[in-house]
């Protein structure tokens, strides 16, 4: 949860305008839009996005540029989003991934849909 | 390592090829306690092995050659001591898991087609139990089942096991039991002598009286060496795998199944469905809504990868076994199921090469059951 | 699957794909650029259509410098697909992106790879904690987000980026605690006979020395020839350890920023089953182009740091040079022409390359920081060990693929791309053998993460 923030806007910032209300894990946050969603996280004070699949280890953005896989959170029930990637929005519901993904808690937003084969 | 005063390594037995096939026979070869070599090609060799779909599977198999059946039920059977062996060998644990499986069907044709199938095979082999189950009968087994499935075959004799721990596992437990391995080796060519077979690869030569031809689509040039045919050629096929996800999926089906560490192998039917015409993103997607279908909670499951490996298939697509009549002492084995079959070529076949009588199922695997003029020359 | 016929899809919108699509545009060609990040500029130029003035004075004028390429960018016919993520490039042209939770295809007559860098992967103890970063990537928090570690930072390892990155930290008031440099002082004297060409690159030269005096007046910690670093933590990190000087020393810390170089993005030229070569100045594989950046893969085309590290202006001008070649093959212009729209270019290219050796040379990564000792995670997604690797040659393993099969090293979303190189070096260290022998992974489609649903509505 959240600590000291690693990461804070430079002296020479000016305050964001504009800011969107997100959670993260169910707590809220307001962070500056525009941003992506890793980085808000950062400036926030959550320094564990995540833990690995094979053995549940902490991780948090290495390469903030799309290719380590390291930042992947839940979006608005969306699993695996690169959060170096996605820009915030007003409302969004960011979760942590705590391991191997359960298939079988998907929200109703994305239940599938019929498809045939 | 022994060499010779001319150069060659000298061995009892010499097998071509690495994969899941020679490393399987190769394992057996080794723990019958003859002096095995395995020669092994480079990293980027077309390699089935690794494109495996991991199913031990039995049901629908060879429904118009019994033979083949029987074969692949006597390894099926095999597979737990094959298993255990490899544990006590490597330490790997293959994760051998026969709780039967479960082949879908998409309309009440492809259902019915299915269970003429399996009685058929019933027929032919007598003890071999299966079950039709229509969609609410499927539901109660695999609640997780899509609406466009209208029915299943359930066979308990099928399972599956972690394709990459078993090449893993028979590499480490064939050099355990004192097989060398000698990797990036490309056979140039094989000198047959009355008991003695030479294999020049560049600089390197390998002698043996014995000599076993696995190299999968290598096979068809080096069997003619040797006065065999394999004429196999290469078949793709094409597999997908997701990310790591809980368990969900106890089971083994024919198109889906979750492998021990979580993630889900997606695959076409290679014994009864042909997906191979068409490029490749229309055969990945055709995969993926069949997925899909079967099991809509797979729709937001992330691909990792989407993999293609070439199939080795003789024309009839049955395997090949057969000992060289000009050159007693050289086989080929070849095959497209090296998972499924992996039990039988270790604890099977390598018994024959080491002088055993040929398992009764194999007289109707020769590679001469290919040649053109097989009918005129049976004739004379 | 629905496909759309464009005369070239341009992936990536870094100085070469900006420079190369505007520059087809302008040739008469329809061309669409396909870029996953949601502005244009790459990852040296990130976010300097959004960036503040305050910002972009801060970052320097080369980051400044992305501006032009963005606004003719904006004022030209290209048509710019931002949030676009390739996942798939076939050898017959087709394109296949992820937009709004969709797949699309393109069918292109070419297709130019603008795909650039990343930075080399540092595997040493604890690299995978929670507060170690590349510096990189806290680059890219700064210039698209302000952003900078809120307490003082360690920089470790070497290579211009790094030095940049402490530069930028300086003017922008941020604490660093120390610059941990594996940059030994005989580096610079083992580079030496590369130093006359990099002399005549002075701007590049000037620029660097100005950054490290920068560094030094500002009184920051600099310890040169540091060994065996190893971050320390358990849930996050806690500090870095390594020894300079023959001295242990223990820098307490929540932040570490590494970097050891970058090298050139070759998922896709790899996917395709283009050719590549082993760079043995760079440490890296690199695909194999002729003139104008084109593959053994008929009208595929890279251009930019994807074919070999050059940097940003440099890949601009590539990216142009392509556009000619690929023009020239789609008859929008004859070869007198290219090669005479050429002939500048390829001068002021030469003078943009002439440092690189001596940067390579000088900053080249420490072999230990490359293929590390046996408990050290190489591959960060299955967390697969340089031991464990050790243990596959061991059963006679003879590159990457088999490792892959024999592992699952490499098979994690990241698919390798953190872990191809160490992997590959490892392995040939372990055979003795060059790790052009060795090889790299093969590299399969989809290069972006897809879902299920999202393929099978292809």
């Amino acid at each position: 949860m959240p600590t000291d923030p690693l990461f804070q806007p430079v002296a020479s910032e000016a305050r964001s305008p504009r800011t969107v209300s997100l959670s993260f894990n169910d707590q809220p946050l307001m962070v500056p839009a525009g941003s992506t969603v890793a980085a808000a996280l950062l400036m926030s004070g959550i320094n564990r996005f995540r833990a690995t699949p094979v053995s549940e280890a902490p991780r948090a953005p290495y390469c903030m540029m799309g290719v380590c896989f390291d930042c992947l959170v839940t979006v608005d029930g969306v699993p695996n989003r690169q959060s170096c990637l996605v820009e915030v929005a007003a409302g969004m519901r960011i979760l942590a991934q705590e391991g191997a993904r359960d298939l079988l808690l998907q929200p109703a937003n994305i239940a599938p849909g019929e498809v045939q084969p | 390592m022994s060499q010779d005063v001319h150069g060659a390594t000298p061995a009892g037995v010499i097998v071509i090829g690495a994969g899941l096939v020679g490393s399987a026979v190769a394992y057996g070869l080794a723990r019958a306690g003859v002096d095995t070599v395995v020669l092994d090609q480079g990293d980027n060799a077309f390699r089935a092995s690794r494109g495996n779909f991991g199913l031990v599977w039995v049901q629908g198999k060879g429904y118009d050659l019994p033979d083949y059946a029987r074969w692949t039920r006597s390894s099926a059977t095999r597979w737990p001591a094959l298993a255990e062996a490899l544990l006590a060998d490597s330490g790997i644990d293959v994760q051998c898991k026969q709780p039967g499986g479960f082949h879908m069907c998409f309309s009440d044709d492809e259902l019915l087609e299915r269970q003429a199938r399996l009685h058929r095979l019933q027929n032919a082999l007598g003890d071999y139990p299966f079950q039709m189950l229509d969609a609410a009968e499927l539901k109660t087994r695999l609640p997780l089942i899509g609406p466009a499935v209208v029915g299943a075959s359930y066979s308990p004799q099928d399972g599956h096991v972690n394709p990459l721990k078993l090449l893993r596992a028979l590499h480490a437990s064939a050099q355990a039991q004192g097989a060398r391995l000698h990797g990036g080796v490309q056979v140039d060519r094989i000198d047959c002598a009355p008991g003695e077979f030479c294999v020049s690869a560049g600089p390197r030569r390998f002698v043996a009286p014995r000599i076993v031809l696995a190299a999968g689509l290598g096979n068809p040039g080096l069997a003619r060496q040797v006065g065999l045919q394999a004429p196999v050629a290469p078949n793709r096929g094409q597999v997908l795998i997701s990310e790591r996800v809980r368990p969900f999926l106890a089971y083994p089906t024919i198109n889906v199944r979750q492998t021990d560490e979580g993630t889900v192998q997606l695959g076409d039917s290679m014994e009864e469905v042909d997906f191979d015409d068409g490029t490749t993103t229309p055969v990945l997607a055709a995969i993926a809504r069949r997925a899909v279908a079967t099991f809509p909670l797979l729709q937001g499951v992330g691909l990792v990868r989407a993999w293609a490996a070439l199939r080795v298939m003789s024309p009839d697509g049955y395997p090949i076994y057969q000992q060289s009549n000009a050159h007693p002492g050289a086989f080929v084995v070849t095959c497209h199921s090296g998972v499924t079959l992996a039990a039988a070529h270790a604890l099977r076949i390598a018994p024959w090469i080491l002088g055993g009588a040929q398992p009764d199922e194999l007289g109707v695997f020769t590679g001469e059951r290919f040649l053109p003029d097989k009918v005129f020359s049976h004739a004379h | 699957m629905s496909a759309e016929s464009v005369d070239v899809a341009v992936v990536g919108a870094g100085p070469a794909g900006m420079a190369g699509a505007v520059a087809l545009a302008g040739l008469g060609l329809q061309v669409v650029l396909l870029d996953e990040q949601g502005s244009p500029g790459g990852q040296v130029y990130r976010g300097i259509t959004l960036a503040p003035l305050s910002r972009r004075d801060m970052l320097g004028a080369d980051y400044a410098r992305g501006n032009e390429l963005a606004q003719a960018l904006a004022a030209s016919a290209v048509r710019y697909e931002k949030g676009a993520a390739v996942w798939q490039v076939t050898r017959d042209h087709q394109v296949s992106y992820l937009y709004g939770g969709r797949s699309h295809t393109l069918n292109a007559n070419a297709v130019l790879l603008a795909t650039g860098a990343m930075e080399r992967p540092f595997p040493i103890p604890g690299w995978t904690l929670p507060g170690v970063m590349s510096a990189g990537a806290a680059q890219i928090l700064l210039k698209s987000s302000g952003l900078a570690p809120s307490e003082p930072v360690v920089l470790a390892g070497c290579g211009p980026l790094l030095y940049l990155l402490g530069w930028q930290y300086v003017r922008a008031g941020v604490p660093i605690k120390a610059l941990v440099d594996t940059t030994r002082p005989e580096d610079y004297w083992h580079a030496r006979r590369h130093l006359s060409a990099a002399l005549r690159a002075w701007p590049y030269l000037r620029k660097g020395l100005e950054l490290m005096r920068s560094l030094r007046r500002a009184g920051i910690a600099h310890y040169r020839g540091a060994e065996q670093l190893a971050v320390e933590g358990t849930e996050a990190a806690a500090a870095l350890t390594f020894s300079a000087a023959g001295k242990p020393v223990r820098l307490a810390t929540r932040c570490v920023l590494l970097h050891q170089g970058v090298v050139p993005n070759i998922q896709f030229s790899q996917s395709l089953r283009a050719r590549h070569e082993w760079d043995a100045g760079q440490l890296c594989f690199s695909p194999v182009v002729d003139r104008w950046g084109e593959l053994d893969v008929p009208g595929i085309f890279v251009a930019g740091d994807g074919a070999g590290i050059g940097g940003a202006q440099a890949a601009a001008l590539q990216g142009r040079l392509a556009a000619l070649g690929i023009a020239s093959q789609l008859n929008a212009l004859s070869t007198a022409q290219r090669d005479h729209q050429a002939a500048p270019l390829r001068a002021t290219l030469a003078r943009h390359l002439r440092i690189r050796p001596f940067l390579d040379a000088v900053y080249q990564p420490k072999e230990e920081n490359r293929i590390p000792a046996d408990g050290v995670m190489v591959c960060r997604c299955e967390e697969v060990t340089a031991g464990a690797l050790r243990g596959f040659v061991a059963l006679g393993c003879a590159g990457p693929n088999q490792a892959k099969a024999f592992g699952r090293c490499g098979m994690g979303p990241c698919q390798g791309r953190l872990c191809g190189l160490t992997v590959t070096e490892v392995i040939a260290k372990a055979r003795g053998v060059s790790p052009g022998d060795v090889g790299y992974y093969r590299i399969r489609p989809p290069i972006k993460p897809i879902t299920l649903g999202e393929l099978a509505a292809e």
